[in-house]
């Protein structure tokens, strides 16, 4: 994959330290967004713009991508642009305020598309508080025609850092195994796509069943479970120069991976003789360290966003179920103690939760659990669900979702789902096949 | 009102009706207080008499008495024959995908020891384990289900 295709950069402008008058608490179930007018951006001396750049609508498109992204959010209810009676010009340089408030808009957004001497195509945006009836957050960035996704992702970032106080998770991509063909000779590719859906791409052809990939948090790096050559083994794959690896020399099998937070180190499973361990490995070194011995099944290994503990899957009492050790081994303690079974535990990059799979009575549910297992609170029930991966900024939950399927196979589906952490605000992410397995990034920009 | 109601109830004595249909056929399946499958249905052979699957009740890699027995004539058929083999541990796909690898893996290792108890060479065994992703049968029921709890064994080329 080609390199970031974007060269920007971006300036910070007009910070004063203003105070906002409206804010979002994030860590409530927000039943009522807070209502955002998104103004169409304002082309200044069009006749600079060339007939292609003119045809990307941009000063349509970037309002409506950033309008999209919000939405999502389950955080902003975004008013009809129909109501809007501001030009976009007015609305960017000297909003009049009474005309947002009539509307009821608490926030306001507002752009700009200029081509500088140097023929560079610069966007700018502005957020304004309605109610105070000031800007509160301002930024430029440079950017290529092709780059206007990323610029209103990076936009979007902005916006939802200013109204929760939060890191945002809109500049991100999505990794995820993509489903063909029948149940029972289902062809799997490696997928990537943006955070929305756009830009997705196969990164394997499926000719060999690809299973689990997950991002490294601080590169462009994936790891994932292959079976090439009827061997299945963990590998490492750059996505930026294609160069794919195994990971480690095992005699056996080894799956469930997983990256340390540094990135530095790959956590896996590795079966041998009817017996599953966990096992790390220095991706710098290939130095392999032994984390568990246990006659049991032990696997979904996941750190802490510190890198001090590990949580995993063992049923090492009898039935699956999770714990927690120190990330040496040692110490190894079970935290899940609910009815039913418990798996797939992963880590909150904000350190405060393990979310994970539950299996009761027939049904899958996806959960959170503070890490000494106190505070269980399930968020989704279904037929059949598991796999969460966390947004980077540990508000938004992925998953996958199975459908019954009949007598030939038929009504069988896989598909994508995300969910707020408060468990509201359940969407479905849309995938041109059937989805499993997706994974959050980190944020590109950062 | 009188008539919808009676509607309800009418509804909730179908479905009634259709729930302990259901739990009649299970129970009849679980014949045993398992849940291992006990049919032919899926099964390929190996050479004549030779089944090349065993099956295994949820989340255990117990071996039955018929999966022992069919995995006496395979141990003879191997013997026999001078043929290697790979044995494929699957999962039904009622667990976590990364739990059913190593359930899979499980399975196929609980055969390939008792193969090797019965005189077959360690060095004439692969196993590979599938957990959830190759289901023999493609339906979403507890029949399909215990019919994709199993271990193939396969020539190897």
């Amino acid at each position: 994959m080609k390199k970031f295709y974007l060269t920007f950069f971006s300036i910070l402008f007009f910070t004063q330290a203003s105070f906002a008058l409206v804010k979002i608490d994030i860590t409530r179930g927000n039943l009522e967004p807070l209502p955002a007018a998104i103004s169409k951006f304002y082309m200044e001396d069009p006749s600079k713009f060339s007939a292609e750049l003119k045809a990307l609508k941009l000063e349509e498109k970037i309002p409506e991508l950033i309008s999209n992204n919000l939405k999502r959010s389950g955080l902003f209810h975004i008013i009809d642009p129909k109501s809007y009676i501001q030009s976009p010009n007015i609305a960017h340089v000297k909003p009049t305020f009474q005309d947002w408030a009539l509307i009821k808009a608490q926030i306001m957004v507002s752009g700009k598309l200029v081509i500088d001497s140097k023929k560079r195509l610069r966007v700018e945006f502005r957020l304004w508080d309605v109610i105070a009836g000031k800007e509160i957050e301002g930024l430029a960035l440079f950017a290529t025609p092709s780059s206007w996704r990323r610029i209103s992702h990076i936009i979007s970032d902005k916006i939802y850092e200013r109204m929760t106080g939060e890191l945002g998770y809109f500049d991100t991509r999505i990794i995820y195994v993509a489903e063909t063909g029948s149940k029972t000779q289902r062809v799997k590719r490696l997928a990537i796509m943006d955070q929305d859906g756009a830009n997705n791409k196969y990164l394997t052809l499926g000719n060999e069943l690809v299973l689990t990939p997950r991002f490294n948090p601080t590169a462009q790096m994936i790891t994932y479970m292959s079976y090439f050559k009827n061997l299945p083994r963990v590998y490492l794959l750059n996505i930026e120069t294609g160069m794919q690896e195994v990971v480690g020399d095992f005699p056996g099998m080894t799956f469930a991976p997983r990256f340390s937070p540094d990135g530095k180190k790959i956590i896996m499973s590795f079966a041998k003789d009817g017996n599953s361990d966990i096992y790390s490995m220095d991706i710098a070194t290939r130095v392999v360290e032994q984390l568990t011995s246990h006659p049991s099944i032990d696997t979904s290994p996941s750190y802490s966003s510190d890198g001090k503990y590990i949580t995993f899957n063992s049923d090492r009492s009898g039935a699956q179920q999770i714990y927690v050790m120190r990330s040496d081994g040692s110490n190894a303690k079970r935290i899940s103690f609910g009815e039913g079974l418990y798996g797939t535990p992963v880590w909150s990059p904000r350190g405060d939760l393990i979310a994970f799979t539950k299996i009761y009575k027939g049904s899958f549910y996806i959960g959170v659990m503070r890490s000494d297992g106190s505070g269980e609170r399930l968020l989704t029930q279904n037929y059949y669900q598991e796999a969460p991966s966390w947004s980077p900024n540990g508000r938004v939950l992925i998953f996958y979702r199975e459908t019954k399927s009949g007598k030939s196979g038929i009504g069988g589906s896989s598909s994508l789902w995300s969910i707020d952490l408060t468990g509201y605000n359940e969407r479905k992410i849309k995938t041109l096949t059937d989805a499993s397995d997706p994974a959050w990034s980190g944020l590109l920009s950062k | 009102m009188l008539i919808k109601s009676l509607k309800n109830t009418f509804l909730v004595i179908a479905l009634g009706i259709l729930i302990s249909a259901c739990s009649t056929t299970a129970t009849k399946k679980s014949a045993g207080g398992s849940d291992v499958y006990t049919g032919t249905d899926t099964v390929k052979y190996l050479a004549t008499g030779v089944a090349d699957r065993v099956f295994f009740g949820t989340n255990s890699k117990n071996l039955t008495s018929a999966a022992k027995a069919t995995l006496d004539k395979q141990a003879a058929y191997i013997k026999s024959s001078k043929i290697s083999v790979v044995i494929e541990g699957h999962a039904d796909e009622r667990g976590t995908r990364e739990y059913n690898l190593a359930l899979g893996e499980r399975r196929a290792n609980a055969v390939s020891d008792y193969l090797m108890s019965k005189g077959i060479a360690k060095s004439s065994i692969k196993v590979i384990s599938y957990g959830k992703e190759r289901p023999a049968s493609k339906e979403s029921s507890a029949l399909a289900w215990s019919q994709n709890r199993r271990s193939v064994t396969v020539k190897s080329k």
